[in-house]
């Protein structure tokens, strides 16, 4: 046996060990709020009922899940290409430059459906130049893509800072953030789709972003698995020897993947800057890139387990804050725990249950691991 | 004379900022060389820090905080070592996973068993590291020249500092002169071969992470316990990828860890020090540029522009035995 496992039936693959996986790191994080001194089920009754109780509670879910939707398919379409993209975080921050000087420039002259395209393109582009570099070493100069984009992330915290606490701050003002957009750059709500079911809403951030992350998650879905750029991405991926010999451009693809990534990534920074806060804010991001990393992993690297996880991590962050005004004790940053919980058992720890499953499997129905196949071919 | 002053000064605070990047760096040099990527270096300091001022506030001792901080980060080096060794998972996922449990974990504990907005009690004198003072250091301070250097430079540290650098050495000798670090670098060049020779793989990579959780322990201890007297959330801010960055400068050698340490805690202390005051020449030097300054020289030196860093060849990857 030259793979290290065996084939399992698909809803097993892509349901049940992502659901075990899951379950082991609640239950350990049910541990940490036991330690803390707190009911782990009453606090996940509060986190739920937080989440999905209230109309107000769905549209902040969905406001949070937005902004992890652009996230966690920045990872997955880098993944695709066997790139880990670290870089997330950095590439959404500076890309609020790009938003900021769409926005400052056109907001008090257009309405905001001219200038949200402007901005998506601006973002979009901001993000991708800043992945391109970390790509074009990678891909020419064989310079580790992981560390180079960490060391990305920071160079652009410190431009924005630079740039906030300077020339994009409004004289007189003490506040590192960009003046208020004016009407033109704000985008409209989408609490009414909420509405429709007969919840009501005070007001929640919930914006026309939402939408644009699903196109967005369509079109990755067809990138990667309808377009030959996709299939040669896949194939890099999991073979760049075989790629190679396949005579796919190897510099071509990782800087068309890591560029999609960045792009993907730069789109976030719409959501909280044009949806929400309506200017660009020092650390406007705040983890929302990691999160992505954790979502993609969740989601199997596939748009629609993307969007899912990225809805069950809205909910983390929603519910959260409920909790966290509930049990005192428990802060919002136990999300961070609960993040970091999901990355080590569904992401590194992946493979940590599969041949218990499978021995389960094998012993119900052998042929469902395709045991037989193996006996009869006495491979 | 005031020039002088100012130098010896900023040389000190060079030191001070050094040591925890250094003691990282070295953490980080154990592992790599074994072939483990570690990007949870952050994570373990900052447990570390924690564990150390906590343990240090309850039981009134600086050695039982030390001994704890070392303690709770070896167990996270262990937590990488058994998804990345044992379960051949994705070493990065490992590590970053290792720092949002970290980010997250000494918040919420903080909060719940101290009441103070996720900070550790302010560390009394006898439970945090006092400062060495040398013999005759009083006495030399008015020597001109050498005075100073002796007083500010050598002595008045406290012993984390000295350990700190006779790590150096210390690291280079059980790399280069004995047997385990002869068969730590082998691992990560080659674990088949090592594998052949009958030597466990997994068992070495798991003793080259506990080195890498020990020193990262010591590190965090020193960030919670010397330069400041407890913990305060998120206290290591980005020093254990700055640690990363200073370890490929370094081209993964004991000896340069230091001088790329000394480098990059040198241009925060400048940084520090020049806040608002213009240079000659050059003016008015933004301090955001200071601090983006290690970042950008690492990724000058990877994109092979100062020379070449070559990692360590089975780096990242899992060992599987039957290939």
């Amino acid at each position: 046996m030259s793979t290290p496992y065996a084939k399992l039936p698909a809803w097993a693959d892509y349901g049940l060990i992502p659901l075990i996986n899951l379950s082991v790191a609640f239950i350990v994080a049910g541990f940490v709020v036991l330690l803390v001194g707190e009911n782990p089920f009453r606090a996940a009754i509060i986190l739920v009922e937080g989440a999905f109780g209230k109309g107000t509670g769905i549209a902040f879910t969905l406001f949070y899940a937005t902004t992890f939707i652009f996230t966690g398919l920045s990872v997955a379409v880098a993944a695709h290409c066997g790139l880990f993209n670290i870089g997330t975080e950095g590439q959404a921050y500076i890309a609020g430059l790009g938003i900021a000087i769409a926005c400052l420039s056109f907001d008090s002259v257009f309405p905001w459906w001219l200038t949200f395209p402007l901005a998506i393109v601006a973002s979009a582009l901001v993000g991708a130049l800043w992945a391109l570099i970390p790509a074009y070493l990678q891909a020419k100069r064989g310079s580790h893509i992981v560390i180079t984009t960490i060391m990305f992330n920071f160079i652009a915290a410190s431009i924005m800072v630079f740039l906030l606490v300077g020339p994009l701050k409004p004289v007189g003002s003490q506040a590192p953030q960009t003046r208020n957009f004016f009407a033109g750059a704000e985008l409209p709500k989408l609490n009414w789709i909420i509405e429709l079911f007969g919840a009501k809403i005070r007001s929640a951030p919930l914006n026309v972003t939402f939408l644009l992350a699903l196109v967005m998650a369509f079109l990755v879905w067809l990138l990667i698995w309808r377009t030959k750029l996709g299939y040669e991405m896949r194939t890099y991926g999991h073979s760049p020897k075989a790629a190679r010999y396949a005579g796919i451009s190897e510099t071509r693809i990782i800087i068309t993947a890591m560029m999609t990534s960045g792009a993907l990534a730069g789109m976030m920074a719409l959501n909280p800057v044009m949806g929400d806060q309506h200017n660009v804010a020092i650390d406007f991001v705040s983890g929302a890139g990691f999160v992505g990393i954790a979502v993609a992993l969740m989601g199997r690297l596939h748009p629609v387990g993307i969007v899912l996880a990225a809805i069950l991590f809205g909910m983390l962050y929603q519910g959260g804050a409920e909790l966290a005004f509930e049990m005192p004790a428990i802060s919002r940053d136990m999300i961070v725990i609960i993040q970091g919980l999901v990355i080590l058992f569904a992401g590194a720890l992946e493979h940590m249950f599969r041949p218990y499953i499978q021995a389960l499997f094998a012993s119900f129905s052998p042929r469902s691991v395709g045991m037989e196949a193996v006996k009869g071919k006495g491979a | 004379m005031d020039v002088f002053n100012a130098i010896v000064q900023t040389l000190d605070s060079t030191i001070r900022l050094s040591v925890p990047l250094l003691l990282a760096c070295l953490a980080g040099l154990y592992s790599e060389r074994a072939g483990i990527f570690d990007i949870g270096l952050e994570g373990k300091m900052l447990v570390g820090a924690f564990a150390g001022a906590a343990a240090a506030s309850v039981f009134h001792s600086a050695f039982l905080g030390l001994g704890m901080a070392i303690l709770i980060s070896v167990a996270f080096a262990m937590v990488h070592g058994f998804a990345s060794i044992t379960h051949r998972g994705n070493q990065i996922v490992s590590g970053v996973a290792i720092n949002f449990v970290a980010a997250g974990s000494t918040i919420i504990l903080g909060q719940a068993w101290f009441q103070q907005g996720g900070r550790t009690p302010a560390l009394q004198p006898g439970e945090r590291f006092e400062a060495i003072i040398w013999p005759g250091a009083e006495a030399m301070r008015d020597v001109p020249i050498i005075g100073p250097i002796y007083a500010e430079l050598i002595s008045g540290h406290s012993i984390l500092v000295y350990i700190a650098f006779l790590m150096v050495p210390f690291t280079w000798w059980v790399l280069f002169r004995t047997r385990f670090g002869l068969r730590l670098r082998a691992v990560g060049e080659n674990p088949a071969a090592v594998d052949t020779a009958g030597i466990s793989v997994a068992w070495l990579r798991y003793r080259a992470l506990i080195c890498t959780g020990i020193l990262t322990g010591v590190a965090g201890a020193y960030l919670s316990m010397v330069q400041n007297g407890g913990f305060v959330k998120d206290m290591t801010a980005g020093k254990g990828y700055i640690a990363l960055a200073a370890l490929i400068f370094a081209k993964w050698k004991p000896v340069n860890a230091m001088f790329a340490c000394l480098l990059f805690g040198f241009l925060d202390a400048a940084a520090i020090r020049l806040q608002g005051s213009p240079l000659p020449i050059i003016g008015k030097v933004p301090v955001q540029f200071m601090q983006a300054l290690p970042y950008v020289l690492t990724v000058i030196l990877l994109a092979g522009f100062i020379g070449k860093a070559i990692p360590p060849r089975a780096g990242g990857v899992p060992y599987v035995k039957e290939r």
